[in-house]
């Protein structure tokens, strides 16, 4: 049936745009080549800021959509910076952590109060922890990519969400973030085969509804708190 | 089989409008939609080029559609997903439930879809012994309600907090009775907790897409709740069901219309989640489903291409253009009797179910022109309309009484001499009746009108034989 | 300034049958800004009427009807956003399958005006010499809004009345509910509207309600009568004008309200 119905709505599609078959070969080529041309359309002008200020404008984006951010000077500060966190909001210190070699990078044993348990989440998980490869700042977004190394279950299951962000990483916006996972695709040591990553999140603050009476409520399915943690100096 | 209710609009409409609780939930959530767009429009210097990036985009790719289709095609198969075609809703039905039955689903949660809806996959579901679980909020309190979504990004705007509390206590039979449950942040609670559970029992998910990417064969969902991404990422199949005008190009044009999407829905700069998926889950990956399909639905779609009902195909969801429509809301979503209510769906749905059965939509707009000022497609809905108009009344569908009234106005209109005879006397007759008051509370041929306001008399003689006989402004 | 610009009065329908005050008001208003007014007497309606209801052979009819009447001047010039709007924006489209009667639609369209802009936009009107003692509140029309972005203009205008204070209105930029054959096709849903709008009317707490389109006053007038409500109505012209010592709309002659 599938095949059939395939042929009967190209064949359709084709008659309403007046032609017998498929595009000539002239246009085909054209197309083919917007399409890997990937011209950029009008990236807005906020993002034309340095470095710093990039940082600053995702910070500012981010705490705008009810996403908590915190900073630490490097690495080491992280464990202690995720620990004060969860007890500043009372939440309990068992977490759940990508195994990514960002996190890895962290004195974790050094915070015995932490319990740690790395890989994808289950139902009952309360806290997890992961990094993120990047994060834009026109709109304060994180970009995840699935992966061994970040179960995407992690950015959806449990209650709270922190997010470890390098400081260097922050882009403009979301071309930069397609160019650089192509890039990575075509990366033969990326092991990423040359493919995308299967999932890519963008998330920008808290999972929210606005479904009851258009009053904005945050925890809907997805994390109710998101907290990033800025490490200035990487 | 499609549901509709469209052909009694009128009766929908004055059922809708006797309703005083849709009226407290419209008086509610009046002004936080459109201030919100107003806001993010003017917050962003460069809205309104990606408005006519976003039209620009949407063209080509209709112009080229079979192209985008079949090498996003490619693309899919090459990440190892499935791509079914459906010619009608009745295929889309039968390929989701083959699908289902191939894994021997006992329930499919659901994100919300309004292609979904059209093809009313959760009745087809629930006939054939599987369960549908609505997951997005708005969806789920109308499920319990067994009702349909009024409005096509904010499904339950037409109830009011009290309504949803009455529903989580007649379906949610554990609830303490005295537990309190009348504000927004405790429905939510115990819908979190109810759907939690039920994330983790069904073998498939199911989605829309927002856009599909031809580049690179994937679907992007956008959602602010994470159902979406919750529904697709763990059960082990996951089933996109997106009609075909949904592809773009490109990762870099789809994040163009991401720009103006949110923008102009709920007025957000970006949703809290835009999810880009490309296949089943891959070695080594620790979630993710383990199939993929993508069902791609034309049901009357490329029937418009070619005809003036074309730009329509631009369209991208966002609801903009309900939430500016006067007459939207005034009656809500339901009146239109069918999944997509409002301005894009006055001229939509006589596309979709023919303009027999949808004729009523396109003639109840003033047509005063919000919707085109908004849609961030720049879709020329009131034209479109017309257009409507226009077939209805070239095929007599308009009511024989108006047609009547209309032609010989027209006939009056097209003869200035007689024409000024005939409303000279006639206007001298009104002015004569409503001398008294200035205006008349009733008269026979204008009880549409006198129904509900007076009508003004006229002054007395028409200005064209006053001038014609020389009276001139002092 | 060169010879007087000589200026066509699209009369508009409404305002030739139900209140041709305004349409006096308009001739003044253009007079003293210079202009020598003409009322061409082959002119009936626009051919909203007929457009709006789906029947375009009546519509091109009644359209080269008007372009016939209104070629050789130098403006033609409306009462109304909705009219003015029909003959520059609608007129070339309908018509744009026949050369000859594009060029001559497209001519028209760019010598048409609405009223209020005419006077600020094209004669440089800024300040009109009229006084009116109170508060108003003003609703934009939708046509002469969205088409034709008219939305300064007449506040610009209502600002140099002596004695005229004037009070947002909120929303004053929805739809009344009027649009032509709506009203009576959909009552109740344009009821809903109307009543609406004369809510936030009153909420004003203006005495006078002006507006540029006769439809749309006729509307909320009579919304605002049967409800009872102590608002006049009249068209902005009327006010810009000083023409306002005949009774509102749907006032009786001895001008008490109500």
């Amino acid at each position: 049936m599938s095949e059939s119905n395939r042929e009967t709505v190209l064949g359709s599609l084709r008659r309403a745009l007046g032609r017998d078959g498929p595009v000539d070969e002239d246009t085909a080529a054209k197309l083919r080549a917007r399409m890997v041309g990937h011209a950029r359309n009008t990236v807005p002008a906020r993002t034309d800021l340095d470095a710093a200020g990039l940082v600053e404008l995702f910070e500012t984006m981010a705490q705008k959509v009810h996403a908590t951010v915190a900073h630490v000077s490097s690495m080491d500060d992280v464990p202690g910076a995720v620990g004060e966190y969860l007890r500043g909001e009372n939440l309990p210190s068992e977490i759940v952590m990508a195994p990514d070699a960002t996190l890895d990078a962290a004195p974790w044993s050094e915070n015995a109060l932490l319990d740690i348990r790395r890989g994808a989440p289950v139902e009952s998980d309360q806290v997890s922890v992961t990094s993120v490869p990047a994060a834009v700042a026109e709109t304060g977004t994180l970009a995840m990519y699935s992966g061994p190394d970040h179960p995407a279950t992690l950015n959806f299951i449990p209650e709270t969400h922190v997010v470890v962000l390098p400081a260097g990483r922050v882009v403009k916006s979301y071309e930069d973030i397609w160019d650089s996972i192509r890039a990575q695709a075509a990366d033969p040591d990326s092991g990423r085969d040359g493919q995308l990553p299967r999932t890519v999140n963008f998330v920008t603050g808290p999972s929210r509804s606005g479904d009851i009476e258009q009053t904005l409520l945050l925890g809907a399915h997805g994390p109710r708190r998101l907290h990033i943690v800025i490490v200035d100096g990487e | 089989m499609s549901g509709s209710t469209t052909r009694n609009f009128k009766a929908n409409a004055a059922r809708e409008l006797a309703n005083d609780t849709l009226r407290a939930a419209l008086t509610k959530s009046k002004g936080h939609f459109t201030d919100g767009r107003t806001t993010a429009a003017e917050n962003l210097p460069e809205f309104e080029a990606l408005r006519d990036q976003s039209r620009d985009i949407k063209n080509h790719t209709i112009e080229n559609l079979d192209f985008y289709l079949e090498a996003y095609e490619e693309k899919v198969r090459e990440s190892g997903g499935h791509v079914h075609w459906a010619r009608t809703a009745e295929d889309a039905r039968q390929i989701v439930l083959g699908i289902c039955r191939s894994v021997d689903a006992k329930a499919v949660n659901k994100g919300k879809s309004m292609i979904s809806e059209e093809c009313e996959i959760n009745e087809m579901l629930e006939a054939n012994g599987i369960r549908a679980v609505e997951t997005d909020l708005g969806e789920y309190i109308i499920q319990l309600r067994g009702e349909k979504p009024s409005h096509i990004i904010a499904p339950a705007v037409h109830l009011t907090k009290g309504q949803v509390e009455e529903s989580f206590r007649a379906n949610h039979t554990h609830l303490d009775p005295d537990r309190v449950l009348e504000e927004p942040p405790t429905l939510l609670d115990e819908a979190r907790t109810i759907l939690r559970k039920k994330y983790f029992e069904a073998e498939v998910g199911m989605t829309g897409a927002n856009l599909l990417i031809a580049e690179t064969g994937s679907s992007i969902i956008v959602t602010n709740e994470g159902n979406g991404d919750l529904s697709q990422l763990i059960p082990k199949v996951h089933i996109v069901l997106a009609s075909v005008e949904k592809i773009v190009p490109t990762l870099e044009d789809a994040s163009t219309i991401l720009r103006v999407l949110a923008r102009s829905a709920t007025g957000q700069e970006f949703s809290s989640y835009t999810t880009l998926s490309t296949g089943p889950k891959r070695e080594g990956d620790p979630d993710g489903p383990e199939q993929y399909h993508v069902i791609l639905l034309d049901n009357g779609r490329t029937d418009m291409i070619g005809t003036e009902f074309q730009e329509m195909l631009r369209c991208i969801r966002c609801g903009a253009c309900m939430n500016h429509c006067p007459v939207y809301q005034s009656v809500g979503g339901h009146a239109y009797g069918w999944v997509y209510p409002g301005p894009m769906g006055s001229v939509l749905s006589p596309g979709l179910l023919g303009v027999d059965e949808a004729g009523h939509l396109p003639n109840a707009s003033t047509f005063c022109g919000r919707c085109e000022e908004v849609c961030p497609v720049r879709i020329p809905l009131p034209k479109m309309m017309r257009n409507w108009r226009e077939q209805e009344f070239e095929k007599h569908l308009s009511p024989g009484t108006a047609r009547v009234g209309l032609g010989l106005w027209a006939f009056m209109a097209k003869r200035p001499k007689l024409y000024q005879l005939a409303t000279g006397l006639q206007m001298r007759l009104l002015a004569r009746i409503g001398h008294a008051k200035g205006r008349l509370s009733s008269l026979p041929l204008a009880k549409g009108w006198t129904k509900y306001r007076e009508l003004p008399a006229p002054e007395g003689r028409t200005f064209q034989s006053r001038w014609k006989s020389g009276e001139r402004p002092l | 300034m060169s010879e007087a610009p000589r200026v066509a009065l699209f009369v508009t329908c409404l305002v030739d049958l139900f209140r041709p005050s305004v349409g006096f008001a308009a001739v003044k208003l253009m007079q003293d800004a210079g202009c020598t007014v003409e009322v061409p007497e082959a002119q009936t309606c626009c051919g909203q009427p007929a457009y709006n209801s789906g029947d375009r052979k009546d519509t091109i009819a009644i359209a080269k009807q008007v372009i016939a009447a209104f070629e050789g001047y130098d403006h033609v010039v409306a009462p109304s956003g909705s009219c003015a709007g029909m003959i520059m924006k609608h007129y070339p489209e309908l018509l744009a399958d026949d050369p000859d009667w594009e060029t001559r639609a497209t001519d028209l369209a760019g010598r048409t005006h609405e009223l209020i802009s005419f006077l600020t936009d094209v004669l440089k009107v800024e300040n009109v010499a009229a006084a009116f003692d109170g508060t108003v509140t003003y609703h934009d029309s939708c046509s002469g809004l969205r088409e034709l972005g008219i939305h300064d203009q007449p506040r610009q205008l209502l600002d140099g009345v002596d004695g005229l204070h004037l009070r947002e209105l909120e929303d004053a930029n929805v739809c009344c509910g009027f649009g032509g054959t709506f009203c009576v096709k959909y009552p109740d849903i344009s009821n809903r509207m109307v009543s609406n709008k004369t809510e936030q009317i009153v909420a004003t707490g203006a005495e006078t309600l002006l507006a540029g389109d006769m439809g749309c006053l006729m509307n909320m007038a009579g919304k605002l009568q049967r409800e009872g409500a102590n608002v006049r109505v009249r068209h902005v012209a009327e006010v810009l004008a000083g023409m306002t010592d005949t009774p509102a709309i749907g006032e009786p002659s001895d001008g008490s309200a109500n």
